[in-house]
């Protein structure tokens, strides 16, 4: 039993990171931005958290600027494909191969390096019930602000105008700039706000989960929480749990690998991508839930006033 | 009105597979080294004008950043740069794809002029068959295959040895019994490690027992913490990798567990969890074989060197580790030197208790080449896809 408990930890300890840039990436696709470069910011991320946490020895500090140099490298995509209209996917891409490009570049002096002791996490009392204490309550603070990050952006996007105004640019731009909102500048938030998410889930990566730095150390990651805005019909709900989901299986093959069941360990890691194609399949099967969910200007440039 | 934006989302998603086999071919990036400062040219006259310097080329399976695998081999061609000085000119290509990439990338050294070509993992074994097949004025050296040809040789370290002596430490030093590998693929080269791991750690402890996690990469950092993570869950309370990253190294040392480092010193990752590091010196047989076409000696040959060459070391032994384990360590590495040890020697079961190798027997090059199964005190199965 105890088993199944620290299989919960490692799996919520694994989705964290595909939790917040899934997050990130959902809220800039729900204001009609697709930015498909994930992998860059969380890369970019990871080394702007790594060498706060190294200079600093604070995670707080770390996360924040992790955030920052996201937001600052989404915020050049923004103005390209916002302000430019240059294309989105290929402008995604481009910051993607950037990113990756950029980070291993400036972060040859922190390879090799190493962060300061970490505490303990373990939530006195919480952590000492059986079973659930190790589960749930022996976690770095990320994962817990993580859940509760879904639980703002569904707060946000569906009780408040703010969240009505900015899914309302997702549908329509052109309807939402004739009532005299700032399609754009919105836009361009919501770009940020996604690029600040994903250089925190980089960070979490490198400064909590590894911990270290090199380059290229988020290893597709990025791609795959892009999958995930689809694979979650662009609902923050789904999006916990589809990261869970492909948290759970990761960290399944390894525990049954390590516990010395019988299956080939290449097609164990095979199956976190096969589920992931099978929901996709399952999703698409039923046109009504994208079409219910998908933002009707999703990748389309706006241009006012034609 | 649905078609239509449908459809942009699967273009969304084939431009995003696209882009990351693009974000593989931009990343093998190319850097030619300069030389060092130049020797004083000889004076004599009798010397002849220095010839054009030989053209040595090196592929990387990771970054040279990488700590481990990638870096050691770096250290190497680093080496026989300060050794030869002008009279070689070294380039090396990293982070190449195992598979049709790296046949590109090897036409492109040879093109270049490059009369030497290091590839160093096994992934570039047929992609070198085919180019060596093509240039026959080009020696070919391939590490850890078994593939050769009138120009195209095959060298490896005896890691088994180090594996061995890892082994050593691990067993005095476990007290679950059960300790961990993570391993990147189930072929012969790991399985040896790992069976050799296990067998050190049964000459001191006979109760070891072994679980291995496969990961199915050289390099991915997250990934290994989370196979060390899973390994420590099941029990295992020492741990050793044959990855390319010190990222076990680092679960060990969070979780307050002991492993090793692997490929180059790793000391200074984790100085609570590293009981020792098992590193490689490349340099030694690179100095060789560039020495041999120099001196136009090159011929095939399968090289094969460990602790005796000076290619595997066992450095940087914990304070930790108790005397009597470091006195066998020294006993080991003085018998590997002399020749008196063996790393495989019979009897040797297999984990069905099968006898793979008969009492008495000591294992060839074939055998240990050959190995597909693990030994007894290892569980589970070695995974064959079949």
């Amino acid at each position: 039993m105890n088993e199944i408990a620290l299989l919960v930890a490692a799996t919520l300890a694994a989705g964290t990171p595909l939790v917040i840039a899934g997050l990130g990436l959902l809220i800039n696709e729900r204001a009609g931005v697709v930015n498909l470069g994930a992998e860059g910011m969380m890369l970019i991320g990871a080394l702007a958290g790594f060498a706060a946490a190294h200079h600093t020895g604070s995670d707080a500090l770390a996360f924040v600027a992790a955030a920052a140099a996201g937001a600052l490298a989404s915020a050049l995509f923004g103005w390209l494909v916002i302000w430019l209209n240059a294309n989105q996917y290929a402008t995604g891409l481009a910051l993607s191969l950037f990113g990756s490009g950029f980070s291993a570049f400036v972060g040859i002096g922190y390879v090799g390096k190493k962060l300061a002791e970490r505490p303990s996490y373990a939530i006195p009392g919480l952590s000492d019930i059986p079973l659930l204490g190790g589960a749930l309550f022996r976690q770095h603070p990320m994962v817990y602000v993580a859940v509760a990050l879904v639980a703002v952006a569904i707060w946000v996007l569906y009780r408040t105008r703010t969240g009505l105004v900015l899914r309302a640019i997702g549908e329509s731009p052109e309807s939402a700039h004739a009532l005299g909102y700032p399609v754009r500048l919105i836009r361009l938030a919501a770009v940020t706000v996604g690029g600040a998410l994903c250089g925190v889930a980089g960070a979490y990566l490198s400064v909590v989960y590894a911990p270290l730095w090199v380059e290229a150390m988020v290893a597709g990651r990025g791609w795959i929480a892009l999958a995930l805005t689809t694979f979650a019909t662009w609902r923050p709900a789904r999006l916990l749990l589809g990261a869970y989901l492909f948290g759970g299986v990761t960290m399944l093959q390894l525990h049954l690998q390590a516990s010395g069941v019988q299956v080939a360990s290449q097609f164990m890691s095979m199956l976190p991508y096969l589920a992931a194609i099978v929901v996709l399949v399952l999703i698409s099967r039923n046109p009504a839930w994208i079409r219910v969910n998908m933002p009707a200007s999703l990748g389309k440039p706006f241009l006012p006033g034609q | 009105m649905i078609q239509p934006k449908k459809r942009a989302m699967l273009g969304a998603v084939a431009l995003g597979t696209l882009s990351a086999a693009a974000a593989l071919l931009a990343g093998c990036s190319r850097k030619d080294e300069a030389r060092p400062a130049a020797a004083p040219a000889p004076a004599s006259a009798v010397t002849a004008a220095p010839a054009e310097p030989l053209k040595v080329a090196f592929i990387y399976v990771g970054p040279v950043g990488d700590a481990g695998w990638t870096f050691a081999h770096d250290q190497g061609r680093k080496a026989i740069e300060a050794k030869f000085g002008d009279r070689i000119r070294t380039t090396f290509v990293e982070k190449v794809p195992e598979g049709p990439d790296a046949e590109r990338v090897i036409r492109d050294l040879v093109a270049q002029g490059n009369r030497l070509v290091f590839a160093t993992s096994f992934g570039y074994m047929d992609a070198m068959e085919k180019v060596a097949r093509d240039h026959p004025e080009v020696r070919f050296e391939h590490a850890t295959g078994y593939k050769t040809s009138a120009n195209l040789r095959v060298y490896e370290g005896r890691f088994y040895e180090d594996a061995f002596i890892a082994g050593v430490v691990a067993g005095s030093m476990t007290k679950s019994g059960t300790l961990g590998f993570v391993g990147s693929f189930p072929i012969p080269e790991v399985l040896r490690n790992v069976n050799a791991f296990t067998l050190g750690a049964q000459s001191v402890n006979p109760k070891v027992t072994t679980r291995v996690v496969w990961v199915n990469s050289w390099f991915d950092p997250p990934k290994e913490s989370e196979a060390a993570q899973s390994l420590i869950n099941q029990g295992a309370d020492v741990l050793l990798q044959n990855t390319d990253s010190s990222a076990v190294l680092q679960t060990a040392e969070k979780n307050g567990k002991h492993a090793f480092g692997w490929d180059s010193d790793m000391s200074a990752f984790a100085p609570r969890a590293h009981l020792a590091s098992c590193v490689l010196n490349w340099g030694v047989y690179y100095e060789k074989a560039v020495n041999d076409v120099l001196n136009g000696t090159w011929k095939t040959e399968v090289t094969k060197w460990g602790t005796k060459e000076g290619l595997t070391d066992f450095v940087k032994i914990a304070d930790v580790v108790p005397a009597d384990a470091r006195a066998r360590v020294d006993e080991i590495k003085a018998g590997l030197k002399a020749g008196t040890f063996q790393v495989f020697k019979g009897p040797i079961l297999d984990n069905t208790g099968k006898e793979v190798l008969a009492a008495g027997a000591v294992a060839d090059d074939a055998w240990k080449g050959g190995i597909a199964f693990f030994v007894k005190g290892i569980d589970g199965q070695v995974p064959t896809g079949k």
